[in-house]
C-alpha cells in the first residue's frame, strides 16, 4: 500500500499540469471557454456571436464602442457627417499585424467584396445606406461604384443614399472591418480559414488556432494603442458547447469565464459562486403569421391572446432563470430615446391581464372566421427553453380560452423553412440588435423586410419606419417609432415575451470585462488581472 | 487468399457506393434549407450561394457531380465554415477521434476479456452476479450520464488534492485521453464481457477442455491454452464493427470533455444540414466501417483456419 502512495505521488508531481491557474498576474493572461468553433472569420462574412467575439478582439474599424457603448475613435481619429456624406480621418500609425500601415483602401475593398454578390454575405444589408450598395449587391452595378472612395490614403469618403443618422455606429459592426486587398488575393478561398490565413489589425492577433479545440489570442504589437491593452494572451482553451462541462473547468481552476444555464445555475449557487447578469439585448417573442389564410391574420384571435399572456408568469416561472426581463415591447429597454431611453420616453403599451376581455375578442373572432378556431400551429426550436415555452403557451391559451395548440418542434434549419414558407400560426421567434440604434428592431416589421417572415404589413407602420430611417432629427425619429410601438400594440403584430437575460460567472481576479449588447461579447480587450 | 480478399474488396467498394447513394438520397428528403439562415438573404445572394454549392442543378446532376467527386476523393467546401474543405475537416479531426477510439476499444478489450473470463469461472457466484449487474449498467446507461459523471468525478479528484491532477476537459497529453476513453469503450466493454463470458461457458463443455483435464494439465494451463484461445473468437468478430462504431459514436464524449474530433462534425452537420460535411463524413466512416469488416475478417482467416475453406 505505501508503495502505491508513494509512485502514486510520483506520478502526480511528474504529469503536473503547468498551466494551472484561469488568470495569471504576472504574465497578464486569461484562459477562457467558448461555445463553438468560430464559424468564420473572414469580417466580410461572419455572422454568429461567437465568430463576432473573436474579430471584435483580432480586428478593428473606424470606430469602434467604449465600456459604456458610447462611439470611439477605433482607426478613424475624427469624422465628418452630413445628410448626404460621411468623411472619416484614418490614423497614420494603424498597422496591420505585418507592420504595414492600415489604409483608407482596405476599407473601400472590405466593403466592396461583402458587397458583391459572389460573396454572398448574409451581412451585406448593413451597408445599404452607402450609395449604390444595394445595386451592387443584387448584382445591378459594379462593386467599384460604390459610393464609399478613398480620397487619399487615410481618407474614407462615404455617400449616402438617404440621411442615415445611426451610420458612424454601423461603421463599427465587424463586417465594415478593413480586408487588406493583396493579401486577401494571395489567399482566395482560403482566407481566414487558418490562423496563418489572417491579417489582424485589431488590439489582439491569433497566432494559433487548433480547430474545434482551442485558439490563442496574443497582444498586437503593431496596434497604435498597445500601450493601453493590459491583457498579454487570451487562451481559448476549450471549445464545448457542455454548459455542464464548462462549470466543471470552472470549478475546477481552468477557466475564468461561462456561462450558465437553468440547469448549471443551482449547482454555482450551491458552490457559493457570485453569479452575475447581463441583459443581452435581445428580445423574444411569438411571431404571428399575418398572411391571410392563416387564422392568427384575424385582429381579434390576437387581441385575445395578448389579453391572457402576462409575461411576468413567463420570467418568473416559465423561464426561472435571473436576468430575464419581462417582454412589453419589440423595442428592448436599453435603446436610446432622444435624451433619455427609448422606453422611458416612450412606455410601452400594455394590455390589462383579463380573461373577460380576451373570451370578448375570441367571440368576435369566432364570429369573423366563422364558427369554430381550428387548432393553432406553434412552431418551436429544439432546444429544451423552446419546447418548454411553447408547452406553457398550449397550456395557457388551452386553459384560458379553451383554444387549441399544436406544437411543432423543429430544428434549427427546418424552422427556419417552415417560417419562411408561412407554414405556422405562431412561432417563438427573436431578434438581436446588430447596431446601437432603434432601426436594428425597427424596420423589422416593415413589410419589405425578408425578416419579416410573418408578413406583418401596416402601411401606417411602414410610413413611420421610412421617416425613422430617413430622418436625422432624433425627435423626429423616437416620435415616429414611438407611434410604432402603439400600433404594433394595438395590432398585436406581436406577442412579447421576454428580453433576454444570462447569467454567468467570472474570476473574480479579472477586471474590465466588458459585456456588450452591440459588438464583441465578452469584450475582454480592456480587461486585466490584479494581483 | 487472394481471391477472398479481392471479392470482399469488390463488395466493400459496393457497399460504400450504396451507403453513399442511401445517404445522398436520404439527406435531400430531410425537410428543411441548408442555406437558410438567421437573417433572412435576398433572392440574389441566395442564388449565388445555391451556385457556388451546386444547388441549383438537378437533384441528379448534383449526384453525379458528387459521384464524379468522390472518385477524385474531393469531398467539396464545408456549408457551416465556407473556407473549410471537407476533406481538411476529416484530416485534421479524424486523427483525434482515432486515437481516442483506440484507446477506448483497448479499455474495452482488455476489460471484456477478463471480466468475461472471470465471470464464467465463477459462474453463478458472487464475482459473476456483481459484474454482471455492471454489465447491465454499462449497457443500459447512456453515455452522456457516465461521461458527466466521469468529469465530476474528475473535478472532486482535484479538489481533494487541491490541484488538478488529471484535467477534466480538453486535448493534449495522454491524461486528457483517460477518462473519456474510458467513458467511450464502457457499453462495448459490457456488451464484449457478456459475449465473452457465454463463449467461454460454451468452451468450458468441449470434448477438448474434458481430455485436457483427463491429460492432467493444471487448470491454468487449461484456463489459458484451451479455454482463453478459442472464447476469443466471437469476441475478434466483433471488434471491428466496434472499433469503427466506437470512432464514430463519440459525439457525446467530445462535447463533455472538448475534444476536437471528428463525432463533432459528423452530428453537428446533421443539425446543421450541411451536405457536404454530411457526405464526406458519412462515406468517410462508411469505408472506415466496410474496411474494419474486411480487415477483421481476413484476419479471422489467421487465427480459424476453417473460416477461409467457406
Amino acid at each position: 500500500m505505501r508503495h502505491i502512495t508513494v509512485f502514486l505521488t510520483c506520478l502526480i508531481i511528474l504529469f503536473q499540469d503547468a498551466s494551472a491557474s484561469p488568470v495569471d498576474f504576472e504574465n497578464q493572461t486569461i484562459t477562457v471557454a467558448i461555445e463553438q468553433e468560430p464559424p468564420q472569420l473572414n469580417s466580410a462574412k461572419a455572422t454568429d456571436q461567437v465568430s463576432g467575439m473573436v474579430l471584435g478582439h483580432l480586428m478593428e474599424g473606424l470606430v469602434r464602442y467604449d465600456r459604456r457603448g458610447r462611439v470611439v475613435p477605433g482607426v478613424a481619429t475624427r469624422w465628418e457627417m452630413t445628410d448626404d456624406k460621411a468623411t472619416f480621418y484614418l490614423r497614420k500609425d494603424a498597422r496591420w499585424s505585418d507592420g504595414k500601415p492600415v489604409t483608407a483602401h482596405d476599407f473601400v475593398f472590405a466593403w466592396r467584396t461583402a458587397l458583391k454578390p459572389i460573396t454572398a454575405s448574409e451581412y451585406a444589408f448593413i451597408f445599404f445606406p452607402i450609395k449604390n450598395a444595394q445595386a451592387i449587391n443584387k448584382g445591378e452595378m459594379p462593386a467599384d461604384q460604390l459610393g464609399a472612395i478613398a480620397l487619399d490614403d487615410y481618407t474614407v469618403e462615404v455617400s449616402l443614399e438617404r440621411p442615415t443618422a445611426y451610420f458612424i455606429k454601423l461603421t463599427a459592426f465587424v463586417t465594415f472591418s478593413p480586408i487588406r486587398e493583396d493579401f486577401f488575393n494571395a489567399k482566395g478561398d482560403e482566407y481566414a480559414a487558418n490562423a496563418d490565413d489572417m491579417l489582424y489589425n485589431g488590439a489582439f492577433i491569433m497566432p494559433e488556432w487548433t480547430h474545434s479545440a482551442s485558439l490563442k489570442m496574443v497582444k498586437n504589437q503593431n496596434y497604435w494603442n498597445k500601450d493601453n491593452i493590459t491583457l498579454n494572451a487570451i487562451n481559448v482553451d476549450y471549445i464545448t458547447a457542455d454548459t455542464r462541462a464548462r462549470l466543471n473547468l470552472y470549478t475546477d481552476g481552468k477557466i475564468a469565464f461561462t456561462r450558465l444555464d437553468g440547469e448549471t445555475y443551482k449547482d454555482a449557487l450551491s458552490q457559493r459562486f457570485r453569479i452575475r447578469r447581463f441583459t443581452t439585448g435581445s428580445v423574444f417573442f411569438i411571431e404571428y403569421n399575418h398572411r391571410p389564410e392563416r387564422v392568427t391574420s384575424n385582429i381579434n384571435l390576437r387581441k385575445a391572446i395578448q389579453h391572457v399572456f402576462d409575461p411576468d408568469e413567463m420570467v418568473n416561472r416559465v423561464l426561472a432563470v435571473p436576468g430575464n426581463l419581462r417582454g412589453e415591447s419589440i423595442f428592448p429597454v436599453w435603446l436610446n430615446g432622444v435624451e433619455d431611453k427609448f422606453r422611458r420616453e416612450y412606455p410601452a403599451p400594455t394590455a390589462r391581464y383579463s380573461v373577460a376581455t380576451a373570451k370578448q375578442y375570441l367571440e368576435r373572432a369566432r364570429e369573423q372566421l366563422g364558427g369554430e378556431i381550428p387548432p393553432l400551429v406553434l412552431l418551436v426550436g429544439d432546444s429544451p427553453t423552446a419546447t418548454k415555452q411553447g408547452e406553457y403557451m398550449q397550456g395557457l391559451l388551452l386553459n384560458k380560452l379553451g383554444l387549441e395548440v399544436k406544437i411543432d418542434v423543429q430544428t434549427f434549419k427546418q424552422r427556419l423553412a417552415k417560417m419562411t414558407s408561412g407554414d405556422f400560426d405562431m412561432v417563438g421567434a427573436g431578434w438581436g440588435p446588430d447596431f446601437d440604434d432603434i432601426m436594428t428592431f425597427g424596420d423589422l416589421f416593415a413589410s419589405w423586410n425578408l425578416n419579416n417572415r410573418g408578413r406583418y404589413k401596416n402601411p401606417a407602420y411602414d410610413r413611420l419606419v421610412r421617416i425613422a430611417m430617413n430622418s436625422t432629427d432624433p425627435k423626429t425619429r423616437m416620435d415616429a417609432m414611438g407611434e410604432g410601438q402603439q400600433i404594433l400594440f394595438d395590432d398585436a403584430a406581436l406577442l412579447p415575451q421576454y428580453e433576454q437575460g444570462i447569467i454567468y460567472l467570472l474570476h473574480p481576479k479579472v477586471k474590465g470585462v466588458v459585456r456588450r449588447v452591440v459588438g464583441a461579447d465578452p469584450d475582454y480587450t480592456h480587461a486585466k488581472v490584479i494581483p | 487468399m487472394l481471391m477472398y480478399t479481392l471479392k470482399r474488396l469488390l463488395a466493400g467498394v459496393i457497399t460504400v457506393w450504396f451507403i453513399a447513394t442511401a445517404t445522398f438520397i436520404a439527406m435531400h428528403q430531410v425537410p428543411g434549407d441548408p442555406l437558410m439562415n438567421d437573417k433572412a438573404v435576398s433572392a440574389e445572394i441566395r442564388a449565388n450561394l445555391e451556385a457556388k454549392y451546386g444547388l441549383d442543378k438537378p437533384v441528379t446532376t448534383q449526384y453525379f457531380i458528387f459521384l464524379g467527386n468522390m472518385l477524385k476523393g474531393d469531398f467539396g467546401i464545408s456549408f457551416t465554415q465556407q473556407n473549410r474543405k471537407v476533406n481538411d475537416i476529416i484530416r485534421d479531426h479524424f486523427p483525434v477521434s482515432a486515437t481516442l477510439g483506440i484507446l477506448a476499444i483497448f479499455f474495452a478489450a482488455t476489460g471484456g476479456v477478463l471480466f468475461g473470463a472471470l465471470t464464467a469461472v465463477y459462474r453463478n457466484r458472487m464475482p459473476d452476479v456483481a459484474i454482471m449487474f455492471l454489465v447491465i449498467l454499462g449497457i443500459s446507461v447512456p453515455s452522456f450520464v457516465f461521461a458527466a459523471l466521469g468529469q465530476l468525478m474528475l473535478v472532486n479528484i482535484n479538489s481533494l488534492f487541491g490541484y488538478s491532477v488529471i484535467p477534466v476537459a480538453g486535448w493534449g497529453t495522454i491524461w486528457h485521453m483517460l477518462m473519456p476513453s474510458l467513458v467511450l469503450g464502457l457499453t462495448t466493454m459490457a456488451l464484449l464481457t457478456r459475449l465473452m463470458r457465454s463463449s467461454m461457458l460454451e468452451v468450458v463443455n468441449e470434448d477438448y477442455i474434458k481430455t485436457a483435464k483427463a491429460k492432467g494439465l493444471s487448470p491454468t494451463r487449461i484456463f489459458f491454452r484451451h479455454q482463453l484461445r478459442n472464447a476469443i473468437l466471437p469476441v475478434v468478430t466483433v471488434l471491428g464493427p466496434q472499433i469503427a462504431a466506437i470512432t464514430t459514436g463519440g459525439f457525446v464524449v467530445e462535447l463533455v470533455f472538448a475534444i476536437p474530433g471528428l463525432g463533432r462534425y459528423f452530428v453537428q452537420a446533421v443539425q446543421q444540414l450541411d451536405y457536404t460535411v454530411i457526405m464526406g463524413t458519412t462515406v468517410f466512416y462508411g469505408a472506415f466501417l466496410v474496411f474494419m469488416v474486411i480487415v477483421v475478417d481476413i484476419l479471422y482467416g489467421f487465427i480459424d483456419p476453417r473460416v477461409r475453406l467457406s
